[in-house]
């Protein structure tokens, strides 16, 4: 039987790890993933769940042992936030290169000088060249469905990289919500046992990972670009059939409302996207064509999906809850990418909303909708990027 | 269970000739010796070091038991995984040997290692000293002795040796021990001796090198030799927190068994920067310290009574 729980995004995130029986977790504590590693820590005390939780001493060890687990042949997980993850930068690339299907919560938090605890997307966003699949999640129910999700994705044959399972902090992560947890026997059916491309082994000793010359190094880095396109493509196939089994789908790559006839599509990551369906609602209530996209994997970039939602509309707004210092925030500047050489390409207007934890509520992005709906003709100065909600 | 007589060990080989390292490598001569000590049924753990080298390049390598090569500070944690899951998947019976330079322990290495060690981690922690960021080309690192000529300490080092035994000690792990490539029978002694204990093991292993150190590569086990017979390296084991010395350190417990340091100094180019003034300061601290390994020795005291 389906269980009701009601529980923080964080707790379930635990709760996923528990289910996907996972075999090591490794993780350092970092505001506000804390209470992802709590859980966990009280699962595996109590018995509760059959695992080995490594207490790390720093983020960059919490990724290398989880490498060092997974290779050894076991599931693993992990979690952190912002410099938390950034601190492990070189070893998200170690993991992407050895082809580990590690899963890793990553509770979305700005990043400093100076401190701040509360979300935006720079911390993940600045790691999407890692060769690290990224899903964003929109609320508590897509966290726990996501990360079961990641594991079918990660261990398949055809993919084998590693997955980041993003979700905005304290917006999610500590707010108590009701989700519908899968019966464990279900998700066994789904989830079958830990499998990845190598593994360490007595009778079959190799040295993984050593020094490839640049006559093969190029080859290794087109198979992780393959892996990535393969994951495109089984990523809707796995949704479809987690929807079939347990109820919940999301869609695949990106999650649309209402853009079918839609003049304006609003283009969002994260709970934004929760948040543009209201704005979606009363806008479409004054008799205004808009409809909202929400990109729920980042990486890889579903430009297929981005070019069919600019052939069937006028006006594209991105909401970035990020910025890239000297360019723009990066979901305006690849959508802008993937559709540069279409015919009859809609404008694409890029907003920086929400940096550091501003509340983006349903009314702000109504602004946001009702300024993108006046730009048929662009200036130059009304074609650029805004920033949303500036003080002056 | 002592190794009597090198022709004991088993004739396998799991290091393969045809290997990079440098003529007359000290480590290469070690790591073939560790692997000879302990059999297949091991996982090395290798962090970017001379050893990544010495493995060889894609598509081959060198080394006959499966090898992870990790990040350079992260060894200890690596194994720590490593160690997790294979008690998860039940196989007990393989050992996990982090396989590092002095680099990757004393220095980047050191947070890892200090985290595995607190946490018991059960493995074995071979530090390979060759005094110096040897694969980088013989930079300096917190190993590299006062006055070493280095790539980076061009006029000689101004700081000590970072006593890095004596850190590993102070984590109350079960079993540390220092040994000397020169000295292979009692090097795969305590290699074995470690394997039988649960915890963390930690050996740190001087290994000359002719490349940094600056002398003939046919006088490596030479040079190994005099670092032990001039005591400025000494073999000894901190078991449970007692000190005892090993046997052919034990034999230069009195200050005239023990030659005078500048046998070892002047035969390493890394060493001609060195004054008069500064070998003699050198047999003092040298003489200070087998002044307290003999006081220790003798009532097979708590390694604490090593730090001032």
């Amino acid at each position: 039987m389906a269980q009701e729980l009601i529980d923080t995004a964080n707790h379930i995130a635990g709760y996923a790890a528990k289910a996907a029986r996972v075999k090591v977790v490794a993780a350092y504590p970092i505001t506000p993933q804390t209470t992802v590693v709590e859980k966990i820590a009280d699962f595996v005390e109590s018995g509760e769940m059959d695992a080995e939780y490594i207490r790390v001493e720093s983020e960059h060890s919490a990724m290398v042992a989880c490498i060092g687990a997974a290779a050894t042949g076991v599931r693993t997980f992990t979690a952190t936030s912002s410099h938390g993850l950034a601190l492990m930068h070189e070893a998200l690339h170690w993991a992407s290169g050895s082809r580990l299907p590690i899963v890793m919560a990553v509770v979305n938090r700005a990043m400093g000088a100076p401190w701040s605890i509360w979300p935006d997307f720079s911390d993940s966003l600045s790691q999407r060249d890692t060769g690290w699949i990224q899903f964003y999640c929109a609320d508590n129910q897509e966290v726990f469905d996501t990360i079961i999700q990641a594991y079918k994705l990660c261990e398949d044959e055809s993919v084998f990289l590693p997955v980041m399972v993003c979700l905005e902090g304290f917006i999610l992560s500590h707010t108590y919500a009701s989700i519908m947890m899968p019966e464990q026997s279900e998700i066994d059916k789904f989830l079958p046992q830990y499998r990845s491309g190598w593994m360490l082994d007595v009778d079959r000793p190799y040295s993984h990972g050593n020094l490839v010359s640049p006559e093969w190094y190029m080859e290794f880095r087109y198979m992780i670009q393959e892996a990535m396109e393969k994951a495109k493509r089984l990523i809707p196939r796995i949704d479809k059939d987690y929807a079939q089994r347990f109820g919940n789908g999301y869609g695949g790559l990106i999650e649309k409302y209402m853009c079918e006839d839609a003049d304006l599509v609003l283009l969002t990551m994260g709970t934004i996207g929760s948040e543009a369906k209201l704005s979606v609602d009363r806008l479409r209530k004054q008799g205004k064509k808009v409809g909202s996209a929400r990109v729920r994997v980042f990486r890889p970039f579903p430009t297929e999906e981005i070019r069919d939602i600019a052939k069937n509309t006028r006006i594209i707004a991105t909401i970035d809850r990020h910025i890239s210092f000297g360019m723009e925030g990066f979901l305006a500047a690849e959508t802008k990418a993937s559709i540069f050489d279409q015919e009859d390409a809609p404008i694409v207007k890029g907003f920086i909303a929400g940096l550091g934890g501003r509340d983006v509520t349903s009314e702000t992005i109504e602004r946001m909708a009702e300024k993108s709906l006046k730009l048929t003709n662009l200036t130059k100065t009304e074609r650029e990027t805004e920033w949303v909600d500036l003080k002056e | 269970m002592k190794t009597s007589n090198l022709k004991d060990l088993p004739k396998d080989e799991y290091l393969l000739k045809g290997h990079a390292a440098c003529a007359g490598c000290g480590p290469a001569i070690s790591l073939r010796l560790l692997l000879k000590a302990l059999g297949k049924n091991v996982f090395l753990v290798v962090p970017a070091c001379c050893t990544t080298v010495i493995q060889g390049p894609y598509p081959f390598t060198s080394c006959a038991v499966p090898l992870q090569n990790i990040l350079f500070e992260s060894t200890g944690a690596a194994a720590s995984g490593i160690v997790a899951a294979l008690r998860q998947r039940h196989l007990e019976d393989v050992t996990v040997v982090g396989w590092a330079g002095d680099g990757g322990t004393v220095d980047i290495g050191i947070q890892a290692l200090s985290g595995a060690a607190e946490r018991g981690t059960n493995f074995i922690y071979v530090c390979y000293d060759n005094e110096a960021y040897g694969n980088t080309g013989m930079q300096r690192s917190g190993a590299t002795p006062y006055g070493a000529w280095t790539t980076t300490t061009p006029n000689g080092k101004k700081e000590r040796k970072k006593d890095m035994a004596l850190i590993m000690a102070a984590h109350r792990i079960p079993y540390v021990a220092t040994a000397c490539t020169s000295y292979p029978l009692d090097f795969v002694t305590k290699l074995r001796k470690a394997r039988e204990i649960q915890g963390t093991k930690y050996i740190h292993l001087l290994s000359p090198c002719p490349t940094g150190w600056r002398y003939d590569s046919s006088k490596t086990v030479e040079m190994g030799r005099l670092a032990v017979t001039t005591g400025v390296w000494a073999l000894y084991e901190i078991e449970q927190g007692k000190f005892k010395l090993s046997s052919p350190s034990e034999r230069l417990i009195n200050k005239d068994r023990r030659k005078h340091v500048n046998e070892y100094f002047s035969r390493q180019g890394r060493f001609h920067g060195l004054s008069k003034e500064e070998i003699e300061r050198i047999q003092k601290w040298v003489d200070e310290d087998w002044e307290k390994y003999r006081k220790i020795n003798a009532d097979s005291s708590t390694f604490e009574n090593l730090i001032e």
